[in-house]
């Protein structure tokens, strides 16, 4: 059987080194993981630096990233491609995953128990030790080079029982716990990242960790590294600290205005 | 505008005022009283209305005073205001009956002038600051009031009101500024740390009150500082607040106002001042200190923490046969606030609720002590002596519907066929019931029901249908793929929206023991109310049932709804007939309703439980750790079985094993019942979507 002509999406290396503080020792488990061709799952809060993560590692080991952010009406065509009716003719298109298949990328698949569980089910003989990609409408078998890696992530911090990741899908996967940083780390990646000088980091993070104190009291989560870059680089761009983390954290955390309120008490305790 | 924002004219109100009055209590008749009401807004109404409500659920009479004051509270008081003063007045029939109730709610002037001027009251704030607190520790203060203000170190008391400084903003943040600094007594060390024996220290003055009085001055001068070094905006408002120091405190603060000053430097200080005579100044923002209670109950808590982590020591594998051997002692290491064990070069993580008291103690003695590493022996444990046979006497002759294993921690195993359970039928209750929750709650049932059709309505795309609104661009690709191909082309060309298939079923486990009586029953059976509206829309197969008992030989399941029944009249009456009964043996509850759920053809199931968190039953065995275990292993079964818990918990205070009884179910903690029917349904909506 004859294929059509291919259009092969451009995979897009990273150049500059993305910034990353390691936190444990989850750069060395995932060089391991990817010399053995074992795929990853990264699971943690939202905000934690996963995502970074995975950039980084894609530098470190000069490799493509191609990432997915998974929502319910992905598709399996979505990730592993379509034929596109180019002129008179039609065209097969590689979806993300099968073009980082065969481009030995990395692929990274975001917040996977948002797709569908249809949708879950092709990454599963990629996944084993088959490391295959089906390709069903062509009927093709791709089976993935050696440098190819499938990470996905998780937020095990989700409350609906619809949204659980299945155990065969996550046994599949050499898991990597992230949590927030610890106080220091967390300083340092927030100067780095808000531009703010050290004290100011300092007491951002102390905020993160108070709200984090309120987890499962009125919070479904304490404020994220992210929210707290971003109340950095509020402050750097000259808002005043206690209206930049009110607008940046509080507000973001909670539309409740009793919590609101506690959220404020404790940005005025810090600021 | 629409017939709902039109007054409602004198005989509606007197219609209405009748059924929440339950019309029979009071011997007055609502004429009056509804006359007064014709002349307001109907938003004003309604909000007198719902008010009367819920006055009346706690006594018939408050009810009607609040709606006899109502137009003249409103014409003095905002909104808030109005439910300020409603408020105290149940607080003061909780506290002390209904003669003081209705006093309070009578003066209405001295309730606005207290509220207008510049008083703030602990009980509009207490929610707010008790959260406050826990931001802060991360370990739950409870609150409460009292005439001085100090803490025993597990509740910060604090007055009912303020009124020291010139504004009710100010009063306000002097409430924040005390907590925050009886907080600080209990991080920081006053009551003693891994250095300083303070008791011992007291010892030595006669004058023990004197010395006591100083001491609590001394200490807000230095917590203050040491507050500063992590916690500046905070510092900086108490400074504001207090003003400049009196001057003859100038040398204390000198000596004190340090940010890493220990309570040895205070007591040191102390040692002086105590040679002369002199009475420390009042300082509004300073607490007493109690020294006795905090003592007694610290030594409580840290004798009851470091048996916790002892006896999780004696569970780690490898360390139970090691007390007193040559090799390498254990360790505990502390790192970032997390508390590890350090065994033979290996790090052991402790288990959560060894983790929660060794934190704990951290903060009560700023190191785990070394005798914590010495586990509790296999022996330790005594077995509680049986209550002398009574509990067999109780069972009287029925049999049992179902019987069901329950876990012995101390055995670490099943005790067989343990719990008897019988499946209880409620007798109908009032009737009416439902009603007058909707007639109170109409709002908020209107904004359930809105929010929960917007969720069932969220539809999904079917692509490849035979017909449908919009074209399937992937199957027209594909049909002219094969039709140049020379194959036969596929019709199924468009794109169909659907109804998402939700296969979930959800259960529903009400707490009905005897320590849900009062504010916890009524927001059980509101929240029920609220959650029926809000599944109905939603269509979810549901089922909710009570439970209550009395020792493992009566374990008693309510039903209030089967699966397979529709909510109407049977079941809205059994709704009303929820009652406080007897007691809480937890475990049995959640594997009889598993059992149930397991049988439901759904894809989720979903179990969430509503209780005040407390298992315990009668003759003591059940309550404290047994209970906890036993709750917990039951939840585990759960989740084996493929139900996933979750567990609403109505508690003020938040307590601690909370994580430990709770295990792998996920749960949520309100500090005050009345939230829980507003809230159900946002919980609900979060767990399901
Ligand atoms: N270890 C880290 N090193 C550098 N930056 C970090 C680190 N952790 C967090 N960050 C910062 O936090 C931000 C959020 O991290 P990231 O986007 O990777 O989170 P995530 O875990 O992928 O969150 P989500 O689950 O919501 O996608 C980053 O943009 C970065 O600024
Ligand atoms: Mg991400």
């Amino acid at each position: 059987m004859k294929f059509p002509t291919s259009l092969a999406p451009e995979l897009a290396r990273i150049e500059r080194e993305p910034y990353y503080q390691p936190v444990g020792d989850e750069v060395a488990l995932f060089e391991s993981a990817q010399r053995r061709r074992l795929p990853v799952l990264l699971k943690g809060p939202t905000g934690c630096g996963k995502t970074r993560f995975v950039e980084y590692m894609a530098w470190r080991l000069q490799r493509p990233l191609v990432t997915v952010a998974c929502h319910d009406d992905l598709t399996t065509a979505d990730l592993v491609g379509r034929y596109l009716i180019v002129g008179n003719e039609t065209v097969w298109v590689d979806g993300p995953l099968a073009a980082a298949v065969r481009a030995g990328a990395i692929c990274y698949l975001d917040e996977i128990v948002e797709a569908r569980k249809d949708t879950t089910v092709v990454i599963h003989p990629l996944a084993d030790n088959r490391r295959l990609l089906a390709i069903d409408k062509r009927g093709e078998l791709v089976a993935a080079p050696d440098d190819f890696m499938l990470v996905i992530s998780y937020n095990p911090g989700y409350q609906s029982v619809l949204k659980e990741i299945k155990p065969s899908t996550r046994q599949r996967f050499v898991a990597l716990e992230f949590d927030y940083p610890e106080a220091t780390i967390e300083a340092g990646i927030v100067a780095q990242e808000g531009s703010v000088d050290a004290e100011t980091a300092r007491r951002l993070v102390k905020l993160g960790e108070l709200t984090r104190n309120l987890k499962g009291a009125g919070l479904d989560e304490g404020a994220s590294t992210r929210l707290l870059v971003h109340a950095a680089q509020l402050i750097a761009d000259g808002v005043e600290p206690a209206t930049a983390c009110t607008a940046a954290i509080a507000r973001a955390l909670s539309d409740d205005p009793e919590m609101t309120g506690t959220l404020d008490d404790l940005v005025h305790a810090v600021f | 505008m629409s017939a709902s924002t039109r007054k409602l004219f004198a005989n509606e109100l007197e219609e209405r005022l009748d059924e929440l009055l339950f019309a029979s209590t009071s011997h007055r008749s609502a004429k009056g009283i509804s006359e007064g009401l014709e002349k307001l807004a109907r938003e004003q109404q309604e909000r007198v209305l719902h008010w009367v409500g819920v006055a009346a659920q706690s006594y018939a009479e408050i009810g009607y005073l609040v709606a006899a004051l109502g137009p003249r509270a409103l014409a003095r008081l905002d909104a808030a205001g109005f439910e300020a003063w409603v408020l105290a007045g149940l607080e003061a029939y909780d506290r002390e009956g209904g003669q003081a109730a209705m006093r309070l709610l009578r003066d209405l002037d001295a309730f606005c002038a207290a509220r207008a001027q510049s008083a703030a009251r602990l009980g509009d704030l207490e929610a707010r600051l008790g959260r406050f607190l826990q931001g802060l520790s991360g370990r739950p203060l409870a609150l409460a009031a009292a005439a001085t203000a100090h803490t025993d170190t597990e509740t910060v008391f604090l007055p009912a009101q303020l009124a020291a400084l010139p504004t009710a903003r100010d009063n306000r943040r002097l409430y924040r500024a005390m907590a925050a600094l009886l907080w600080a007594q209990t991080r920081h060390g006053t009551f003693g740390s891994a250095g300083s024996d303070v008791a011992a220290a007291f010892a030595r003055w006669p004058e023990r009150a004197r010395a006591q009085r100083w001491f609590a001055v001394l200490e807000a001068i230095r917590l203050e500082a040491v507050l500063g070094a992590e916690l500046p905006g905070l510092a900086a408002e108490i400074a504001r607040l207090r003003g400049p120091w009196p001057a003859r405190l100038l040398p204390a603060v000198a000596r004190l106002a340090h940010p890493d000053a220990a309570v040895s430097r205070t007591l040191t200080f102390l040692e002086e001042i105590m040679a002369g005579e002199d009475e420390p100044p009042q300082l509004p923002h300073a607490g007493a200190i109690d020294l006795e209670a905090a003592l007694r109950v610290r030594a409580a808590r840290i004798a009851r923490e470091s048996e916790t982590v002892r006896r999780a020591l004696s569970t780690l594998k490898g360390f139970g046969g090691r007390q007193g051997a040559g090799e390498d002692a254990p360790a505990l290491n502390v790192e970032g606030g997390r508390v590890a064990l350090s065994l033979d070069g290996e790090i052991v993580a402790l288990p959560p609720e060894a983790q929660a008291a060794a934190q704990s103690l951290l903060q009560d003695l700023g190191e785990v002590p070394p005798e914590c590493l010495v586990p509790a022996g296999p022996g330790a444990w005594q077995p509680t002596p049986r209550q002398g046979g009574g509990e067999d006497a109780l069972t009287g002759h029925r049999q049992p519907h179902a019987r069901y294993d329950e876990w012995d921690y101390r055995r670490r195993a099943y005790r067989r066929g343990w719990c008897h359970l019988f499946e209880v039928e409620l007798p109908p209750g009032d009737p009416g019931y439902v009603a007058k929750v909707g007639l109170r709650n109409t709002a908020a049932i209107r904004d359930i029901r809105r929010r929960f059709e917007l969720l069932r309505g969220e539809d999904r795309l079917l692509g490849r249908q035979p017909e449908g609104e919009e074209i399937d661009l992937d199957a027209l690709v594909d049909a002219a793929a094969d039709r140049r191909a020379g194959a036969e082309a596929s019709g199924r060309l468009y794109v169909r929206r659907v109804r998402r298939e939700r296969s979930l079923a959800a259960m529903f486990m009400v707490d009905m023991s005897g320590s849900t009586q009062g504010w916890v029953n009524d927001a059980e059976r509101e929240s029920l109310v609220m959650l029926c509206e809000a599944l109905e829309r939603l269509g979810d197969a549901y089922a909710i049932y009570g439970f209550s008992g009395w020792t493992r030989t009566r374990c008693d399941i309510y039903p209030v709804k089967r699966f397979d029944e529709r909510y109407d009249a049977t079941v809205r009456g059994r709704i009303a007939a929820i009652e406080a009964k007897d007691y809480t043996r937890m475990g049995v509850a959640v594997r009889h309703l598993t059992r149930l759920l397991e049988a439901q053809p759904a894809r989720h199931k979903l179990l969430v439980t509503l209780s005040d968190g407390r298992p315990d039953d009668f003759g003591d065995e059940y309550r404290g750790h047994y209970g906890i275990e036993d709750t917990r292993r039951a939840l585990q079964e759960a989740h084996e079985r493929g139900v996933r818990s979750y567990c609403v918990t109505i508690d003020r205070h938040g307590a601690d094993y909370l994580p430990r009884l709770y295990g792998p179910a996920r749960y949520t903690v309100l500090d005050d019942a009345r939230k829980l029917p507003l809230k159900i349904a946002d919980i609900y909506r979060r767990l399901a979507s």
